[in-house]
């Protein structure tokens, strides 16, 4: 009997193949476009967390120097002495130029528990101590070759470009002996210790989730990632849903057929849930493996864009994890699972003897509708709430749920009101019965219309986000990057002899100074600047006071970055601390597109007299005749040419990140748009095939075929048209909120929104393009319906 | 106490964030390398100098455990352990040296059991010892003293701390023959002697408050380059003071054929002593009880027909288990029978 059964279930299937067709594709697209991002964003973490795990970031509190770079060895000991158990840490930078590795060298022995040089090595510790190797990835020991002398064990748990080793190799091998870059402090601590002011007063304690913290960083990008991903999923779920209501619509009367030879209800449901079981297991395998394509193609530009962005090592490999495959099967049979239930629940309600006759596709259903405006309002309504109350990072990402699903929800109805008002401005016979069979088939074409919906409002939305950050941050550069020429020194003598050699060729010599430092209780860096032209003309600021770069200038006011003023919530008339017993006014805020953490200046002198160790060794030089200026400095004064930058290949560098992100965003544009597309395609093809004795009528009464494909094809334009025309605003919507609440709480900056009709129009153009091709093909099809197939639907009335 | 060379390193291997490999642990603890010094019978010690460390042997521990009394008649025990373990017979100034130190400290309540441990790399200065004056520290755990008769102890963990004061009252001890502590019937021997007559007095901090106390302790120093032999599988290891004033150290290697050997010294009040050879030292367990899922004894009957010695041993606080890298069991114990006292009592190889 369950043979039997299962053999009546496939034959359905059989007769049906491009059903089973749209059915596991939609699986496998929702499934391949969730589980790429899901390692790309995996892949991302795992990076993190191995070099979080090695140099102890996230877990630990850390001890830094309050001011400059190096902690003196003695201070560790005394540290030790006194019941701090630290873990000492030095690092540094080696290898050739441009393929530089950072240099971690750690104490095996005072490293808190499970920070390890490699985790999960295989290396016992006499043996490391012996031995003393270097551990780095594969990529990584080839940078190292010829730099380092120590045997180099490739491990591949090891962030990129990072190699670990024991604090003796790493304090030779960078010439530190004796000094230690930071110390990790170890969570448990004993009683009695004296506070940490007695014994290092050089020290400041950074807390575990300090806001250096690359995950945490990254996290804003790696949620607009998994905001995609799950966007996709929804998009590739109502494909499903549909396919699977149609194939349940069209199976009733075979329900009935084997009930009635006595199948009982409750196999009959079994054998139906198992069914889709296999298929969504068939289609999440597949997906899975065309995930794994998305994400290594994606994964290099999200690696640089991570790189350039956060400063953040990815490794740009990916590796097959197990996780990915069993997540991304499970959510392939959740999904289908979802989009079941309603069509199971349906056929164990159908009584044996109701007929067969497929309904649900044909007319719409008033509850329905009265749910789903319930459901719509109440969503936009808790979105409106969010927008005004909430914060927080997780609290943007609920208001934009809230918004897409509100307005994925309240389409049908709009588009209803939309169809209903055009039917009764409509003049002809045709012209009515056009829009008021658009109408009827709304319901049909509604989960594909909420899924073009969705997709092109994430396009809208986070292209104008992107391109709103790429027009501020162009500016930021023309702004920031105002020194035609950079140079760097390799010692205070170089720099000071290269101060006099371009004081008279130059119009202005601007010193890099900055040292890392705790403003507002928070990490941040301290800058010292050179005020003069540069800074006074090209300078803009978000907010300042009368007579700012006087008062900067003069040492009796602070200038602050926007991310430090919103985090510590300070702004211009605050006083900020910038050194002990130095607290100044701030007299301006600038906006600061190009790092994360916080930042202040002040004026040089000023500089120099909180931080003296702290000399210039890199500046930026004024010139108008940047090419002669460069070839005096080589030529005349002797400096590598490696040493020199040109503000141009900064920019482009800078820009270059950008275009990355930009590539990233585009492909993830791209692809949801095309699973909303392949969306409307299959609506409206499993539609064409039901329609046909709804169009036997028309055909009747002496419409020709052709003109109801075109119909069709007009009627898809039309809906599609009517849909972005919706989709505009909310992509609008779901841009603001990017900008306004996601960026602020993740960055630290609110961003300008700038609006980018063009851009609209072509992807309005898109998805119309996408929707005419969609429609093209059921459109023929029906075009060339057989006269005998729509004769015999009246021969078949029932 | 040879055991305690396998147990640190198999601490060495274990505490450490990188997992050890059979090969890593195998190779520390393999034959003696020619180039480490290896103990030779008839010693001549030379103090203050041999308080201090010897790098050029591969092991070597100052172990410190105290019975104590509060002001309330409440018994309590504490352990103080710092160990050498070389990894080549030198040392040298910095963070190149091969020379690993590792402390422990534990103070045990009828009730509860504190434990705390340290890892240092010698050469740096975080741990170390000096002879004269005498300095055995690791962090800022120190047992020091102008001479190794009169010494502070100090050591803290997130739950204790403790601070004392020791005082010896009689001579040093040397085991075996003449220091000279055979641990096999292979040969495997080490250089062992003890100060097992301080008097102590100092403060316990404990989460429910100080405590002053007051009692003894018996300090043991030993090195070696040797490991066990190979067939040894554990250890149980017994100070013992009688009322009367007498000593006893005696300890009990097992083998894995289920046989033993035994070693110990019998100490008079005045510090003369007997060494016990095999078999003329016995310990039986009595009565195990479950230590974190497993089986340890914690009641023993400990014979020394010589002497005259049938006592039963009986664990204060029968959860004295060492939750460390590599864990064991070490804790005070009081002695009943024909004889009475206090005493320690630590076992390995039960985990």
């Amino acid at each position: 009997m369950i043979a039997t059964g299962l053999s009546a279930l496939w034959s359905h299937w059989r007769r049906n193949p491009l059903q089973l067709f749209t059915l596991v594709a939609g699986l496998a697209l929702a499934t391949a476009l969730w589980s790429g991002v899901q390692a790309v964003n995996s892949e991302a973490r795992a990076s993190y967390d191995a070099a979080a795990a090695t140099l102890g970031e996230g877990q630990y509190d850390q001890l830094l120097p309050k001011a400059g770079e190096d902690i003196a060895q003695e201070t560790f000991i005394a540290l030790r002495r006194a019941g701090w158990l630290v873990g000492p840490v030095i690092e540094g930078q080696i290898g050739a130029a441009g393929a530089q590795v950072r240099l971690v060298g750690i104490d095996p022995l005072t490293a808190p528990g499970g920070l390890g040089p490699v985790a999960g090595g295989s290396i016992a510790l006499p043996d490391f101590l012996e031995d003393r190797p270097v551990f780095a990835n594969a990529a990584t020991a080839a940078k190292l070759e010829g730099f380092i002398d120590a045997p180099i064990v490739v491990e591949p748990s090891i962030a990129p470009d990072t190699a670990i080793t024991d604090v003796f190799v790493a304090q030779r091998v960078l010439d530190a002996q004796g000094s230690l870059s930071r110390l990790i402090v170890a969570t448990e601590q004993p009683m009695g210790r004296p506070p940490l002011e007695r014994i290092a007063p050089a020290l400041t304690r950074r807390p575990a989730q300090g806001g250096s913290d690359v995950g945490r960083l990254t996290d804003s990008f790696h949620l607009n990632l998994t905001a995609f991903g799950l966007l996709s999923f929804a998009v590739g779920i109502f494909i499903v849903h549909g396919a699977i209501g149609l194939a349940f619509e069209q199976r009733r009367g075979m329900v009935r057929t084997l009930r009635a030879l006595g199948m009982p209800l409750r196999s009959l449901i079994a054998l139906m849930a198992a069914e889709l079981l296999v298929l969504a297991l068939i289609g999440g395998a597949i997906g899975v493996c065309l995930g794994y394509l998305v994400a290594a193609s994606l994964l290099p530009d999200v690696a640089a864009t991570l790189k350039g962005l956060y400063g953040a090592q990815v490794s740009g490999t990916l590796q097959l994890r197990p996780a990915w495959w069993l997540s991304g099967l499970a959510i392939s049979v959740l999904g289908t699972g979802i989009a079941a239930t309603g069509a199971l629940a349906s056929v164990a309600r159908m009584p044996l003897l109701a007929s067969a006759r497929p309904r649900a596709w044909a007319t719409s259903r008033g509850v329905m509708r009265q749910v789903q405006m319930t459901a719509s309002i109440g969503l936009l309504g808790l979105a409106g709430i969010l927008a005004a109350f909430g914060n927080g990072l997780v609290m943007g990402f609920g208001l934009l749920a809230c918004l897409l699903i509100g307005a994925a929800l309240a389409l049908p109805l709009l588009l209803d009101g939309a169809l209903r008002l055009a039917a009764s401005l409509a003049r002809g016979v045709t012209a009515q019965w056009f829009w008021a069979d658009t109408r009827q088939q709304l319901s049909g074409l509604s989960l594909a219309l909420m899924a073009l919906l969705l997709a092109m409002a994430a396009n809208v939305g986070v292209s104008t986000m992107v391109s709103s950050f790429r027009l501020t941050f162009t500016g930021f550069l023309d702004q920031r990057l105002a020194s035609e020429l950079y140079v760097s020194t390799e010692s205070i003598e170089q720099a000071r002899a290269l101060e006099a050699f371009a004081a008279t060729r130059t119009s202005e010599v601007l010193p890099l100074l900055s040292v890392e430092s705790e403003l507002a209780g928070l990490p941040a860096e301290l800058y010292g600047a050179r005020i003069g032209a540069t800074y006074r003309e090209n300078w803009s600021l978000l907010a300042s006071s009368p007579q700012v770069w006087d008062l900067v200038a003069a040492g009796d006011a602070v200038l602050v970055n926007e991310q430090l003023a919103r985090r510590a919530g300070i702004w211009v008339g605050d006083a900020l601390t910038v050194a002990p017993e130095t607290t100044l006014p701030i007299a301006g805020v600038f906006g600061d597109y190009g790092n994360p953490i916080g930042q202040a200046i002040v004026s040089e002198p000023l500089f120099a007299q909180l931080h003296p160790q702290v000399r210039a060794t890199r500046f930026g030089l004024r010139t108008d005749d940047a090419g002669s200026l460069r070839v005096a400095l080589t030529a005349e004064f002797g400096l590598p040419a490696q040493s020199i930058t040109d503000q141009a290949q900064i920019k482009a560098f800078s820009l270059g990140v950008f275009e990355r992100t930009f590539t990233v965003t585009a492909a993830l544009n791209v692809l949801t748009l095309t699973v909303a597309g392949f969306a409307i395609f299959m609506s409206l093809l499993t539609l064409a095939g039901m329609r046909v004795p709804q169009l036997a009528p028309a055909w009747a009464l002496g419409m020709t075929r052709r003109r109801l494909g075109q119909l069709e094809l007009i009627r898809a334009v039309v809906l599609a048209a009517l849909t972005a025309a919706c989709a505009l605003p909310l992509g609008l919507a779901l841009a603001w909120v990017l900008l306004t609440v996601v960026n602020v709480e993740a960055f630290g900056w609110r961003l300008p929104m700038y609006v980018f009709p063009r851009d609209y129009a072509v992807l309005g153009l898109f998805a119309l393009g996408a929707a005419v091709l969609a429609a093209a093909w059921p459109a023929r099809k029906m075009s060339r319906t057989p006269p005998a197939d729509l004769l015999k639907v009246f021969a078949n009335e029932r | 106490m040879n055991v305690k060379a396998t147990l640190f390193a198999a601490f060495l291997a274990l505490a450490a964030p990188l997992p050890a490999t059979a090969q890593g642990f195998g190779g520390l603890g393999s034959a003696a390398d020619e180039a480490f010094a290896v103990p030779t019978p008839a010693p001549t010690f030379d103090f203050p100098a041999d308080h201090g460390a010897h790098p050029e042997y591969r092991i070597e521990w100052w172990y410190l455990t105290a019975n104590m009394t509060g002001p309330d008649g409440t018994a309590y025990g504490l352990q103080w352990t710092l160990f050498r373990s070389a990894l080549a017979p030198f040392e040298t100034d910095g963070w190149d040296s091969p020379q690993i130190w590792f402390g422990n400290a534990a103070v045990t309540t009828p009730a509860a059991h504190y434990t705390s441990e340290r890892f240092a790399r010698g050469g740096t200065g975080q741990a170390g010892v000096t002879a004269a004056p005498f300095e055995a520290w690791i962090d800022e755990w120190h047992m020091r003293g102008e001479t190794f008769d009169v010494l502070n102890l100090r050591a803290a963990g997130p739950q204790f701390s403790y601070d004392i004061a020791l005082t010896a009252q009689g001579p040093l001890v040397f085991h075996g023959d003449d220091g000279f502590s055979v641990k096999s019937e292979q040969g495997q021997a080490s250089y062992y002697y003890s100060q097992p007559f301080f008097d102590l007095s100092g403060t316990l901090s404990l989460p429910e408050g100080d405590v002053a106390v007051a009692g003894t302790a018996w300090l043991d120093r030993e090195w070696s380059s040797q490991p066990l032999a190979s067939d040894q599988t554990g250890w149980d290891w017994f100070s013992i003071s009688f009322d009367a004033g007498e000593k006893l150290m005696g300890f009990r290697l097992r083998q894995s054929d289920g046989s033993y050997y035994t070693s110990g010294t019998w100490i008079m009040p005045d510090g003369q002593t007997t060494a016990l050879p095999n078999g003329s030292f016995d310990a039986e367990p009595l009565e195990s009880v479950d230590v974190g899922g497993r089986e340890v004894p914690v009641r023993w009957q400990l014979r020394v027909p010589d002497f005259d010695v049938d006592v039963t041993v009986a664990a204060i606080n029968p959860q004295s288990w060492m939750e460390m890298a590599v864990p064991y069991w070490e804790g005070p114990v009081t002695v009943s029978g024909n004889r009475k006292g206090i005493g320690y009592l630590e076992m390995t190889g039960y985990d």
